[in-house]
């Protein structure tokens, strides 16, 4: 587990050569802007799944106010990027700090609940929010933000998406991860061991709004326009169901989730009728042969761990 | 040197006075025996030594690693304290490896920062190396080596019981609180389980405290006992005091009993 092997300079060297083909294939016009459209929801899609996936999947709280995260980094960054002038890269952390600074004082307060009661507070959160720039002139209200200058490219896009992953799966890996999973695997066991379980749950309600802030600054950064409508309640469920289907509690299975209902939802944009049908269909399919989801709670590893002695992989 | 002071402590659950009056003192060292009838307030009192209750009159003194009251207990500050515990019903990280569980044991004993694991910067691989080397280590004690990989949940029975105080042990508590540890063992497991904590006494230096219905273990290995009953503590002393002690077989048989 030494920070530079073999393993890791593929896996970068794999990662450097995905962008490149990417960079690539954009600037021969070979991927055209509708399929840049594509990839730029999925990239948003991911990091949103991995950032509640933290929350819901491994922490165990289950929320449903994660679009208010990424409401507030969106607005965050156009203001201070179409209002303030300011280069994007602030811009980004700005609206991940704000978003995160939101996720602590709304976090502080919920957090003692537990299950449904939680559910409700943080839907409700995410009204207040909506509610909030529907009523505030200064951010267009409910006419939307217009010109928004569009700064989101397939580098930024890449580069934020990968460290997003990374630095979740780092934490995930430590023993503050670890402590988060124990508050998700047994909470009064978890305490009895020493674990300060609601500074773990706003730990890691922090760092899933922060990341969900960031998603919300690239999403405003690309479509020029955004609007309060566009950060509701169905938009939490939708990164909910990404979350879901994937596996809660699986990183990769947040990834491959993002990916595939994002491909399913623009390949089904060409029947509008069935759209939602078919979408519903593969979700009901999906929970009734395989309700952990896609992956589980387990990762997908290219590289296979020694299974010696792993009595685990039976089970 | 006494490391447990109880004085006069209460708990109330509404009209239920769950745990009335009780006063008790634990010696360093010492394998202190808690039985009485089903009800009696034995739970309740582990909950209150562990913080999980507060207590609505009286008060306990830990003097462990540094002298501490009920009055800054918390559950998660128990193991700073030196005091571990397991659960009545098993309390493990199912969906967790049996590695995993003893790595959270060691919780209290890790410290590098949130931007330190973001970053895999030099004190995390330093850090999680030595832990996992403890933790293999005591895995090994536990003869739980083979399983490490395993998910809690997969393990039998009494792997689940021992995997659970070898957890509580990681936590390096200097008084350990065991709520049933026999619970549900057959006559076989129960012998072996006296024999583990025999040795885990001698072997980590610590002080015992129990809930056990199984007299078979409670005699063998108890140098003292507690006895609970309506939530009085009505009989305290040496196993075979205990025995003989009339009140004690009363609450067990009932008052006509001779």
């Amino acid at each position: 587990m030494k920070g530079f092997n073999k393993k890791s300079i593929i896996a970068i060297a794999a990662l450097i050569a995905a962008y490149i083909i990417g960079q690539v294939l954009i600037s021969n016009g070979i991927i055209d802007s509708y399929i840049q459209l594509n990839m730029i929801i999925i990239g948003i899609n991911i990091i949103l799944a991995v950032s509640l996936n933290l929350i819901t999947g491994f922490t165990g709280q289950f929320t449903l106010g994660h679009a208010a995260f990424m409401a507030i980094g969106a607005y965050v960054s156009a203001i201070f990027t179409a209002k303030l002038g300011q280069p994007f890269i602030v811009a980004i952390i700005a609206a991940g700090i704000a978003a995160a600074v939101a996720g602590i004082i709304i976090g502080i307060p919920t957090l003692r609940l537990k299950g449904d009661y939680l559910a409700i507070a943080t839907l409700g959160f995410g009204e207040i929010v909506r509610i909030l720039a529907l009523n505030i002139d200064y951010i267009g209200g409910a006419i939307g933000f217009n010109d928004i200058p569009q700064y989101t490219n397939w580098t930024w896009l890449f580069v934020i998406t990968v460290i997003t992953v990374l630095l979740i799966s780092n934490f995930i890996k430590s023993y503050h991860g670890r402590a988060c999973i124990s508050i998700r695997e047994n909470e009064i066991a978890a305490e009895a061991m020493g674990i300060n379980t609601t500074y773990y749950k706003v730990l890691a309600f922090a760092i899933g709004a922060f990341f969900a802030g960031i998603a919300g600054a690239l999403y405003a950064n690309y479509f020029y326009f955004i609007k309060p409508d566009s950060f509701g309640f169905m938009k939490s469920i939708d990164i909910l169901v990404i979350v879901v289907f994937g596996g809660m509690g699986s990183i990769t299975g947040s990834i491959v989730g993002a990916i595939v209902l994002s491909v399913i939802s623009s390949f089904l944009q060409s029947i509008p009728d069935l759209r939602m049908v078919i979408y519903a269909v593969i979700l009901f399919l999906i929970m009734v042969y395989k309700p952990t989801g896609l992956m589980g709670k387990s990762e997908f590893k290219i590289f296979k761990k020694g299974v010696k002695g792993n009595v685990s992989s039976k089970g | 040197m006494s490391v447990l002071k109880v004085s006069n402590l209460s708990r109330a659950f509404g009209g239920i006075k769950a745990v009335t009056d009780v006063s008790l003192n634990v010696e360093e060292g010492e394998i202190i025996g808690l039985i009485g009838p089903n009800g009696a307030g034995k739970t309740t009192f582990f909950n209150l030594l562990t913080g999980i209750y507060t207590p609505t009159e009286g008060e306990i003194e830990y003097d462990l690693n540094s002298k501490v009251t009920s009055k800054d207990f918390k559950p998660h500050k128990m193991t700073g304290f030196g005091v571990a515990r397991t659960f009545q019903n098993i309390r493990l990280f199912q969906n967790m490896t049996v590695l995993e569980n003893v790595l959270i044991g060691f919780h209290n004993g890790m410290n590098y920062s949130v931007a330190s694991s973001f970053f895999r910067l030099p004190s995390f691989y330093k850090e999680e190396e030595e832990t996992h080397d403890k933790a293999l280590k005591l895995l090994e004690k536990f003869n739980l080596i083979d399983k490490k990989d395993a998910f809690a949940r997969n393990l039998a029975y009494g792997d689940q019981r021992r995997l659970e105080i070898a957890r509580a042990l990681a936590a390096n508590p200097k008084l350990l609180l065991l709520d049933e540890p026999a619970a549900g063992m057959n006559p076989k497991e129960t012998a072996e389980l006296t024999e583990l904590i025999k040795w885990i006494r001698k072997t980590f230096d610590l002080t015992i405290i129990l809930i056990e219905h199984d007299m078979s273990l409670v005699m063998n290995i108890c140098e003292r006992l507690f006895v609970f009953d309506y939530g009085h503590l009505i009989a305290s002393g040496l196993p075979d005091e205990i025995q003989k002690n009339e009140r004690v077989i009363k609450a067990y048989l009932g008052e006509d009993a001779n």
